[in-house]
């Protein structure tokens, strides 16, 4: 079994009473947790938690073949029912991201397939999908131009901007924004938002989330030397 | 993707140890593999690994309209997922042979042992009732989905907890979880379900194969039975002749690893109830041990902007909140999904 370290309620409460806006949630990887895959991860940030799996380069079904470069598939399978619009929407945000990110033109005429299953959805969930799709293909050793991180922050009723939000801060808050940006000059690679929000609060917000972001850079480079130097 | 199919030589190799009681991974020809159960953070939700094979259940809940033909039950749909994350062979929404297999004796398994109380479940006869969904996702094949399927399934069912509701005269009323205790299923019994194989014109057979060994063997029996001793399920698929003697024996094992799993699930049912009674962390997070060279931690850290967002932010705000008296549509909707 897991060994786990135990924290005692009050001293929680303590903790989350005292500082609960610019907090990174604890993350947490398993880097090829899966055996029939060629890249697998599965990854949590704080409670949410989600499972991402390669396969790629591989052959490629004749009518998605490309001449000049590898088709980037992505499937985002929901824990509840059958997928639906709202998470097809994800499917497309995440599949032109990495389409940008992985270096298409060295595997033309091949298929890079990348699967994600939410797990336990209890606050910024798209952001814990990004980022374990972007570990999966670091895992597979997939050729990419730059890894990328998502970073969410929500805006609360008063304007308070909060750091990777949970379930509730979404919920209650007046909007959500997914900042997601590349690691070599942690410029903006894509954004998702839903709400309302001022010019300001999404500047406070996107200043916020980069600087975050070099966290879970560092973050995926040490799971990453983990796993191949010790 | 096409599978990579399994060589000849593998093939005899694998025949050739099993004619002598012997596995490629080490175990005896009745053993199961180790057996992990973990529930997540949401109710109903269950995580069982059996050896490398892993499968996520979760149950959902929701009010509709009972069926005609029974007014008076609620109703239970069991949905298997076998997409290609599991194994490159599998093809997203298209079933297989496989895939109907499986969940046609998970359905059986489920619905026609009449585990769970169906009728509990009615709110008004005929106009509302619970409907009940467990969804099954296979998320790495590695044999015995069935018997990891069905584990799962079970745990999960029950781990649910569906809100409370009271009706009084035509007023239907829905509890939020909140703002009452949520409500178990009520579960009369655990079936599981128990995969033999059979070798050789079952000359040969052995409890929970593997994948490798699932490829090789030329028949199945599928055994559904509770602790009590009571066949749910029984099914015998592929082109193999059995003798009495060995349905005979396969129950009598079957007997031997139902009622271990069942007590397994119930100990791991116990854990998460007295791990959520003391607030102590539970969920999938904890799972994944930091001691392994495979995974990582990093605690939560506190992130400082690189200049005062909050001081330039509280003078923007307020002037803000004034402009937005005078001038309405300072606060833009905005809605992007840009790329740059």
């Amino acid at each position: 079994m897991a060994s786990f370290i135990v924290v005692k309620k009050e001293d929680l409460e303590k903790k989350q009473n005292v500082e609960p806006c610019h907090t990174l949630r604890c993350l947490t990887s398993e880097l090829g947790c899966l055996t029939r895959q060629d890249g697998s991860v599965s990854l949590s940030q704080g409670d949410t938690t989600s499972l991402a799996v390669v396969y790629g380069p591989a052959e490629v079904r004749i009518s998605r073949e490309l001449i000049d470069r590898a088709t980037v598939e992505l499937v985002y399978k929901p824990k509840v029912g059958l997928p639906r619009p709202a998470d097809r929407k994800r499917e497309q945000i995440m599949k032109s991201i990495f389409e940008a990110t992985i270096i298409t033109n060295l595997h033309p005429r091949s298929s890079i397939t990348i699967i994600l299953q939410e797990t336990e959805d209890l606050g910024s969930n798209l952001a814990c999908c990004i980022n374990a799709a972007c570990l999966a293909l670091l895992d597979a050793a997939v050729n990419m131009s730059f890894m990328v991180a998502a970073v969410a922050v929500s805006v609360a009723d008063e304007g308070q901007i909060k750091l990777d939000p949970s379930k509730n801060d979404e919920e209650k808050g007046r909007a959500s924004i997914t900042f997601v940006f590349d690691s070599v000059d942690l410029n903006v690679v894509s954004i998702v938002t839903s709400g309302k929000f001022s010019q300001i609060e999404y500047k406070a917000g996107l200043e916020l989330a980069r600087e975050a972001s070099q966290k879970v850079f560092q973050f995926f480079k040490d799971s990453m030397s983990r796993k191949l130097i010790r | 993707m096409r599978e990579t199919p399994l060589s000849n030589c593998e093939k005899e190799f694998i025949l050739k140890n099993i004619s002598e009681q012997r596995r490629l991974d080490g175990r005896n020809s009745y053993d199961y593999r180790d057996l992990r159960i973990a529930f997540g953070v949401s109710l109903g939700c269950c995580h069982v690994e059996l050896g490398k094979t892993r499968v996520l259940a979760q149950v959902s809940c929701e009010v509709g309209q009972p069926k005609q033909t029974r007014p008076h039950d609620g109703v239970l749909y069991v949905n298997v997922e076998l997409s290609p994350m599991a194994c490159p062979s599998f093809e997203a929404g298209r079933q297989t042979e496989e895939g109907v297999e499986l969940s046609r004796l998970m359905e059986r398994c489920l619905k026609e042992s009449r585990c769970m109380d169906l009728e509990s479940l009615c709110i008004v006869a005929g106009e509302k009732a619970w409907h009940i969904r467990i969804d099954i996702h296979v998320l790495n094949h590695e044999g015995n989905i069935l018997d990891c399927s069905s584990i799962a399934a079970i745990a999960a069912l029950a781990h649910f907890r569906r809100p409370d509701v009271t009706v009084q005269g035509q007023e239907i009323t829905i509890h939020s979880m909140e703002d009452r205790n949520p409500v178990p299923l009520s579960i009369h019994h655990i079936p599981l379900l128990v995969s033999f194989a059979f070798f050789i014109q079952g000359k040969y057979m052995i409890v929970d194969p593997s994948e490798k060994e699932e490829k090789v063997m030329e028949g199945k029996m599928v055994i559904g039975m509770n602790k009590h001793r009571e066949i749910c399920t029984l099914q015998v698929t592929g082109e193999m002749l059995l003798l009495k003697e060995q349905v005979l024996r396969c129950s009598n094992i079957a007997v031997m690893k139902v009622t271990k799993i069942t007590e397994l699930i119930h100990t791991a049912l116990a854990n998460d109830k007295q791990a959520r009674l003391r607030g102590e962390k539970h969920g999938f997070a904890e799972l994944i041990s930091g001691e392994k060279l495979s995974s990582n931690q990093q605690p939560p850290i506190e992130v400082k902007p690189a200049f005062n967002i909050y001081e330039e932010d509280d003078d923007s705000m307020s002037s803000m909140e004034s402009d937005e008296s005078s001038l309405g549509h300072k606060v833009q909707e905005v809605d992007i999904k840009r790329y740059l």
